[in-house]
C-alpha cells in the first residue's frame, strides 16, 4: 500500500506548500489524491499510510475522512454519479433526474450497479444553480440535464469503461 | 483583577477567569450548569451550550450587552461586567431548549444505566428539563462496543461533549479513539477495532457526563445510591494513589478518581488503581466520601435527610409542574 | 447598462491566460501597490471604498484588514475563502473559472496591504476543476514575475497555493475554513480569538471572500472614494448576484448596488422574467440563509417603497416583513412552487452540514427535517409547525457559529409568510 512514484511527489509537492511543522495541513489534498490513487475510496489501510506520509496519528485521519462528504468510506463504482437535490436544482427538476437514473441503472441512492459501473448518489448543492439541474461525475459538471443528456452521458461513460477520477487537475505536475 | 457581578452577587477575579469559574468562586445555584467544560483538561467546553449565560453589560468600559447568549464556559470576565444567569428568563428558556435537544436521541434509558443516580444529563434535566417529550420521530442508536477489556461503549448514550478525546491526549501518548463523522451522525470511535489500552485511559470513565462510556468492571454490580463510597488511598507509582472506593459491606465494587462539587476529578488516577486493586486490604481508608452534589447518592441511606429541605423541594417542584419556572434554588443541593 | 468593474472583460476571448489579461489592464494594481503606495495606503483606500464582505456577513472589509495583529512576531496570512457552497450561489465559481488572474491579482494587492507573505484559496473540493485554472494562472503569474520572490524588483515576495476543502459546507465559515486548512475537522471555534489575532496556525490572518478580494482590484486602480460613488449610501459598488430558479435568463449577474429588486428580476439585461409566463411567488434574495420574501414584500418594503438590491433596503423592516443581501444567491420561484417541499430540502442540507460540535444544531437541524419530511409527505399534524417554529427559536442565536442561524431563518420566515401552505400540508388528525 504506497503511492506510485508520480503520487509520492505529487504528494512531497503538496507538503511543501505548508510551514514548517505543519504538515498535517496537506491531509485533505493527500486524501483526494489518495482516493484517486486506491480505486476510488480510503480503506482503513490507505488511510493509515496516509498517516504515515504525515507523521501524524491514524485516527487524526480517520475523523477527517469521516467528516467530509467526497471521501468515500466505502468501494464504489467506476463512475459516481452524484445528482443535486438542493433548493434551485429541485426546481428545475432534479427529482425527475435522479428518478431516470435510478430507473434506468436500477439502483436506488446509495447503492452501485450490478456491474461495478456506476455509483448513484445525492449531494447537496455544487455551485451550478444557474445551470440547474446538474450532476457531478469525476470532476466534470453535467449542467442544464435532460432525461435525454442523462442517457447520452451513461452511454458514453459505459463505453469509455474508465475510473473517472476528479484529481487529474491537483497540483500541476 | 477583573470585578464583576452574576446575578447581581459581585466578584473579583483574576483577569482572563471565565465567567463560569467566576462563577464557581461564588458558589451555590448561580453557579452555570456544565455538561462538556472541565477545567482539568485544556480546551473543552463551549459546545454543549447549556452553560449559556446573558452579558447584560459588557464591561465598565464598554457597557453594550453581547448580542447572544455566551458560553459562560469560555468567556473570559471583563471588569465592570454584569452577567445574568438565573435572573434572565432569556438563559433559562435557552437552557431548556438545550436539555431538550440534549435528551432527543437520549435514549432515557436511566432504569438499566450504570450512570443513573451519578449522571450530569439526569441531574440537569431534573433541574431544568420539562417533563414530557415533545419529540416524536426516530432515535439514533448504535451499537454497544468494548473499547479495551474494561471500558464500555455505549454511544446512544453519549451527548457528544468530547471530553474523553481530551482525555486521551493530554493523558497519554496515544490517542486510538475519536470523533468520527459529522451532525448529528458523529460517534466517539477507535474506527477501525483497536483497544484503548494504556495507563490512563480508565479516566474518560470519570469524565464522561453520562452512562457512555462505563467501568466493565463495575456493570450492573449495584445501582450506586445501594453503595458507600469511602475515600480511601495507597501508594502508587504511576498516580496519587488517592480514590474513591464504592463499597457494599466490604465489598469493593468500583475504584474511582475523587470528583469535586462540580463533579470533576482533580487528580486522574491509573488504571491499575482503577481495575486491580479491588481488595479493601490493598487501601488506606480515610473515611465516608461527603457527597454533596449527586444528591441521589446522598439521599438515600448515606447522609442524614433534612426533612425541612425535602418539604422545601417538593413544594418548588410542584409549583415547576405547574408551568412555571425554576428560579428558586434546590434547598437540597445547598449544603 | 451598470457598471462592470469586475466582469467587464469576462467574454474577452483568451482572459484565462496571463498575456490577454495583461493587455486588458490586468495587474495593474499590484504595480500602483506595490510601486507607489504603502501596505497601510492600500488599507485606507479599501476602507474608503466601503467594500463590505461579500460572502455574505456584509462587514466592512477595510475595518476587518486593519483589526490585523501587525504587533505580533508571528507571520500574517491571506486567506481566500472560495469554499462557496451556500445554496443559490455560484459567482465565485463563475468568476474563479473565467477570470483567474483577477483573484490572483487581488490576492496579492491584498496580501501586500496586510503584510502577508504566504496566501492560500481555500476552494471546495467539488471544484476540482477550477483547482487546475487557479494552478495555470498561478504559474503564469510566478513566470511573470508577479509572484516569488521580490515582485516587480520591489521587497515585497509573496508565494500563493490553492488548496481544496473535500465537501463541507461549515468550512465557509472562517474559522472552521481555518481548521480545515490546518488539516483538522471543520468545527467552527470558539471566538474571541478572532483570526485577526489568532487565524491560521494561531497567526494573525484574515479570511475574505473570493468576491471580496477580486473588488479590491478596481478599488486600488480607480480609488476607493470613485469606488464609494457607485451605489446607494453603505452599499458601495459593484454586486456578483446568481440568479437561479423559475426564471428566463439564470446566471451570474454584476449590478451595482441599488438596482430596483423588480428590474432585476423582470429587466432583460438581468433574469428577463419570470419563466413560462407564470407569476412571481416568492424569492430567497441571498442564499438559502436568508428569509424567504412572498412577492409583495420582495418587490417593495412594508413602507410601499420600492426594495432596492442593497444591504440596508432589503432588510428594511428586520426579519417581519424584510430579509437579507447575504451572498446575491437569488432563488426565485413562481406560482406554482410548493413553498413546504422547498424548505424541505433547505432543512435537509443543513442538517446535513451540520458540524455536529454543539448540540443545539446538531440535534435541531435533524429534528426539523423529520419534521418537515413529515409535513410534506402528508404526515404531520398543525401542531408539528408551532413545534418547528420553536424549535428553530431554540437553534437561533444559542449555536457556535452562523450554520444555526442559517437553518432557523428560511424556517422562521416560510412559515411566518406562508404559514397556510403548511397547515394546508397537515393532517387535521393523524390516521395511523
Amino acid at each position: 500500500m504506497v503511492f506510485s512514484p508520480e503520487a509520492l511527489a505529487r504528494a512531497n509537492k503538496i507538503i511543501a506548500r505548508y510551514p514548517q511543522g505543519k504538515q498535517k495541513s496537506a491531509l485533505l489534498p493527500l486524501l483526494h489524491l489518495a482516493q484517486s490513487e486506491f480505486e476510488g475510496w480510503l480503506s482503513p489501510e490507505v488511510m493509515d499510510y496516509v498517516a504515515s506520509l504525515l507523521s501524524i496519528k491514524p485516527i487524526e485521519v480517520y475523523e477527517v475522512a469521516t467528516f467530509y462528504s467526497m471521501y468515500n468510506m466505502k468501494p464504489v463504482g467506476k463512475c459516481l454519479l452524484e445528482v443535486c437535490q438542493t433548493s434551485s436544482c429541485w426546481l428545475r427538476g432534479s427529482e425527475e433526474i435522479l428518478e431516470h437514473i435510478k430507473n434506468k441503472l436500477n439502483i436506488e441512492v446509495g447503492e452501485t450497479s450490478a456491474d461495478g459501473m456506476f455509483t448513484l448518489k445525492t449531494v447537496e448543492c455544487l455551485g451550478s444553480c444557474g445551470t440547474a439541474p446538474m450532476l457531478q461525475c469525476g470532476a466534470d459538471f453535467h449542467e442544464n440535464l435532460t432525461v435525454e443528456k442523462v442517457d447520452e452521458l451513461i452511454e458514453k461513460l459505459k463505453k469509455k469503461n474508465e475510473r473517472s477520477t476528479y484529481l487529474k487537475s491537483l497540483v500541476n505536475s | 483583577m477583573a470585578k464583576l457581578t452574576i446575578d447581581g452577587v459581585e466578584v473579583e477575579v483574576a483577569d482572563g477567569t471565565t465567567i463560569l469559574n467566576a462563577a464557581r468562586q461564588i458558589g451555590g445555584e448561580l453557579v452555570p450548569p456544565a455538561m462538556c467544560y472541565y477545567s482539568s483538561l485544556k480546551e473543552t467546553g463551549g459546545k454543549c451550550r447549556v452553560c449559556l449565560v446573558k452579558v447584560a453589560q459588557g464591561s465598565g468600559k464598554d457597557p453594550r450587552p453581547m448580542p447572544k447568549l455566551v458560553a459562560s464556559c469560555r468567556t473570559p470576565v471583563a471588569d465592570g461586567m454584569v452577567v445574568q444567569n438565573l435572573t434572565s428568563p432569556e438563559v433559562l428558556e435557552a437552557r431548556k431548549g438545550v436539555v431538550e435537544f440534549l435528551l432527543l436521541n437520549h435514549p432515557l434509558d436511566c432504569p438499566i444505566c450504570d450512570q443513573a443516580g451519578e449522571c450530569d444529563l439526569q441531574n440537569l434535566a431534573y433541574e431544568h428539563g420539562a417533563s414530557t417529550t415533545r419529540y416524536e420521530e426516530d432515535r439514533r442508536t448504535f451499537e454497544k462496543i468494548d473499547i479495551g477489556d474494561k471500558i464500555k461503549l455505549h454511544m446512544t448514550r453519549c451527548i457528544l461533549c468530547y471530553r474523553c478525546t481530551f482525555v486521551a491526549d493530554q493523558l497519554t501518548n496515544n490517542r486510538v479513539h475519536g470523533v468520527l463523522g459529522r451532525g448529528d451522525k458523529s460517534e466517539i470511535s477507535t474506527y477501525i477495532q483497536k483497544a484503548v489500552d494504556n495507563d490512563f485511559s480508565g479516566n474518560m470513565i470519570d469524565v464522561c457526563p453520562v452512562g457512555a462510556l462505563t467501568d466493565k468492571t463495575f456493570r450492573f454490580k449495584s445501582r450506586v445510591w445501594f453503595t458507600k463510597p469511602m475515600d480511601a488511598h495507597r501508594s502508587c507509582t504511576k498516580c496519587s494513589g488517592k480514590v474513591v472506593l464504592w463499597m457494599k459491606g466490604d465489598d469493593v465494587l468500583r475504584v474511582s478518581a475523587r470528583k469535586d462539587q462540580y463533579g470533576e476529578v482533580k487528580e486522574y488516577i491509573c488504571n491499575e488503581c482503577r481495575f486491580d486493586h479491588k481488595s479493601v486490604g490493598d487501601w488506606t481508608v480515610e473515611g465516608p466520601r461527603h457527597i454533596d452534589r449527586h444528591s441521589v447518592i446522598s439521599q438515600n441511606h448515606y447522609e442524614k435527610i433534612d426533612l425541612q429541605k425535602l418539604k422545601k423541594e417538593v413544594e418548588r417542584q410542584l409549583e415547576f409542574q405547574k408551568g412555571k419556572p425554576l428560579p428558586e434554588s434546590n434547598p437540597l443541593l445547598n449544603s | 447598462m451598470g457598471k462592470k468593474l469586475l466582469l467587464e472583460h469576462i467574454n474577452e476571448p483568451g482572459i484565462e491566460t496571463f498575456d490577454v489579461y495583461r493587455k486588458k489592464g490586468g495587474y495593474a494594481s499590484v504595480e500602483k501597490a506595490l510601486k507607489t503606495m504603502t501596505p497601510d495606503a492600500v488599507t485606507e483606500e479599501v476602507k474608503r471604498s466601503g467594500l463590505r464582505g461579500r460572502g455574505g456577513a456584509g462587514f466592512p472589509s477595510g475595518m476587518k484588514w486593519s483589526f490585523i495583529d501587525k504587533k505580533s512576531d508571528k507571520p500574517r496570512y491571506l486567506v481566500c475563502n472560495a469554499d462557496e457552497s451556500e445554496p443559490g450561489t455560484f459567482k465565485d465559481r463563475y468568476l474563479m473559472e473565467r477570470l483567474p488572474h483577477l483573484l490572483i491579482e487581488g490576492m496579492i494587492t491584498s496580501s501586500f496591504a496586510l503584510g502577508a507573505k504566504t496566501s492560500y484559496i481555500y476552494i471546495r473540493g467539488e471544484y476540482m476543476y477550477i483547482v487546475r485554472i487557479l494552478e495555470r494562472a498561478i504559474d503564469e503569474a510566478y513566470a511573470n514575475g508577479f509572484l516569488g520572490k521580490n515582485i516587480l524588483g520591489t521587497d515585497y515576495s509573496l508565494d500563493l497555493y490553492v488548496h481544496p476543502g473535500a465537501g463541507a459546507y461549515i468550512c465557509g465559515e472562517e474559522t472552521a475554513l481555518l481548521e480545515s486548512l490546518e488539516g483538522k475537522r471543520g468545527n467552527p471555534r470558539l471566538k474571541p480569538p478572532f483570526p485577526a489575532i489568532a487565524g491560521l496556525y494561531a497567526s494573525p490572518t484574515v479570511v475574505n471572500n473570493v468576491e471580496t478580494i477580486a473588488a479590491v482590484v478596481p478599488i486600488i486602480n480607480m480609488s476607493g472614494d470613485e469606488y464609494a460613488k457607485i451605489g446607494v449610501g453603505k452599499s458601495t459598488g459593484t454586486k456578483l448576484i446568481s440568479a437561479s430558479g423559475h426564471i428566463n435568463k439564470p446566471g451570474v449577474y454584476e449590478i451595482e448596488l441599488g438596482l430596483p429588486v423588480e428590474e432585476f428580476i423582470f429587466s432583460e439585461e438581468y433574469c428577463g422574467g419570470v419563466w413560462k409566463d407564470r407569476r412571481l411567488k416568492a424569492v430567497v434574495a441571498g442564499g438559502s440563509s436568508v428569509p424567504i420574501l412572498p412577492t409583495e414584500l420582495i418587490l417593495t418594503t412594508a413602507k410601499g417603497e420600492p426594495r432596492l438590491m442593497t444591504y440596508e433596503s432589503l432588510s428594511d423592516g428586520g426579519f417581519a416583513t424584510g430579509t437579507m443581501l447575504g451572498s446575491g444567491g437569488f432563488i426565485v420561484m413562481d406560482e406554482t412552487t410548493d413553498i413546504v417541499k422547498n424548505l424541505y430540502t433547505f432543512a435537509r442540507f443543513y442538517h446535513h452540514e451540520s458540524c455536529g460540535q454543539c448540540s443545539p444544531c446538531r440535534e435541531g437541524t435533524g429534528w426539523m427535517e423529520k419534521i418537515l419530511h413529515r409535513l410534506h409527505h402528508g404526515h404531520g399534524k398543525k401542531e408539528d409547525i408551532d413545534v418547528l417554529v420553536d424549535v428553530a427559536k431554540k437553534i437561533e442565536g444559542n449555536t457556535i457559529c452562523p450554520l444555526g442561524d442559517a437553518a432557523a431563518w428560511p424556517v422562521a420566515s416560510a412559515v411566518r409568510h406562508f404559514r397556510k401552505e403548511f397547515e394546508a400540508a397537515a393532517v387535521e388528525e393523524l390516521l395511523v
